[in-house]
């Protein structure tokens, strides 16, 4: 029988991982792959304790996620495709026309 | 013992996996590693009696989400001669470390450390992992799933109108006015077809050449 800390210290470790993904990458996309990391944990986490107290709601709330996850990729996408339609990039250190 | 064994392993190549999403140079290894992190996680989902969430995980995340990130990542034609790290990498680590440290701390403290909670087999849900979601969903959470709904109607707006071509306008137009003559003009004398075709070519061609000539 796996203990409940096993599963939140696994969701833990891999959403520090992709915390540093966001802070370290400089290609857009690869962040929005290290967000994608990051929501995957906060899915173990809620899916770990919803076994463990025998409800239901955290997989609910769990599929609500990856549908905000889903609208958020088709939203990230398309800002990332006008980006390089623009400047021919996807670094984002050049993307600073608001940066004052 | 089984279920710790299935578990090591799943949530070791997930976090191996997840580390080589953010560590690898092409993009494209880190899609693939990204999809095996999706998978793994998938495996933690039904060791932890969500057969349901697997399956969607599978099936949304790995099938629909990953593959439109890839279909994106081949129209962009990303060079990689640059450096992939920012520069901020060794504050970043830090930072990271710290974090860890401290919810790790924070979790070796707390009462629920040691519980295993309740055995799998005979505790929850005795209609059905599927069907208890969609009790709770479509009873308990209903406005959630609606609101749910209009977001994801905004997604594809939002989407759509940002990601559209925008249409060349009279800028654009002038530099190549040209080529609203690519119109292939009938011939005259060429029948019936070709009496009335000139005049309608005429119309259409005409405000454009107006535009190219300003």
């Amino acid at each position: 029988m796996v203990p409940l800390s096993f599963y939140v210290i696994v969701s833990t470790v891999m959403f520090v991982v992709g915390l540093i993904g966001v802070l370290i990458r400089k290609n857009f996309l690869i962040i929005l792959y290290a967000i994608e990391l990051m929501l995957n944990a906060a899915n173990i986490n809620l899916v770990a304790f919803s076994r463990y107290y025998q409800s239901v709601n955290g997989q609910v709330i769990s599929l609500f996620i990856i549908t905000i996850a889903a609208a958020e990729a088709a939203v990230g996408l398309a800002i990332i495709i006008v980006l390089f339609r623009k400047k021919a990039t996807t670094n984002v250190d050049e993307i600073n026309l608001l940066k004052w | 013992m089984a279920q710790l064994l299935f578990f090591l392993y799943f949530s070791g190549m997930a976090l191996f996996s997840s580390v080589l999403t953010i560590g690898l140079r092409n993009p494209v290894y880190c899609t693939i590693a990204l999809l095996s992190t999706f998978i793994h996680v998938a495996g933690l989902f039904v060791l932890l009696n969500a057969e349901f969430l697997a399956a969607i995980q599978i099936i949304i995340y790995a099938g629909a989400v990953l593959i439109l990130y890839l279909f994106v990542l081949m129209l962009l034609n990303l060079k990689s001669n640059e450096p992939v790290v920012h520069r901020q990498l060794w504050i970043a680590l830090f930072f990271g470390v710290v974090i860890l440290a401290e919810i790790l701390i924070a979790l070796f403290k707390s009462p629920m450390m040691e519980q295993t909670g309740p055995a799998g087999a005979a505790a929850p849900l005795a209609v059905g992992n599927t069907e208890a979601i969609g009790l709770s969903l479509f009873n308990e959470y209903l406005l959630p799933f609606e609101l749910v709904g209009i977001i994801l109607l905004g997604g594809i707006i939002g989407a759509l109108v940002l990601a559209k071509q925008p249409r060349p306008q009279s800028a654009s137009a002038g530099g190549n006015g040209s080529h609203t003559l690519d119109v292939p003009l009938p011939q005259s004398g060429n029948g019936q077809t070709g009496i009335a075709s000139p005049a309608v070519a005429e119309e259409i061609a005409q405000p454009l050449d107006k535009v190219g000539s300003v």
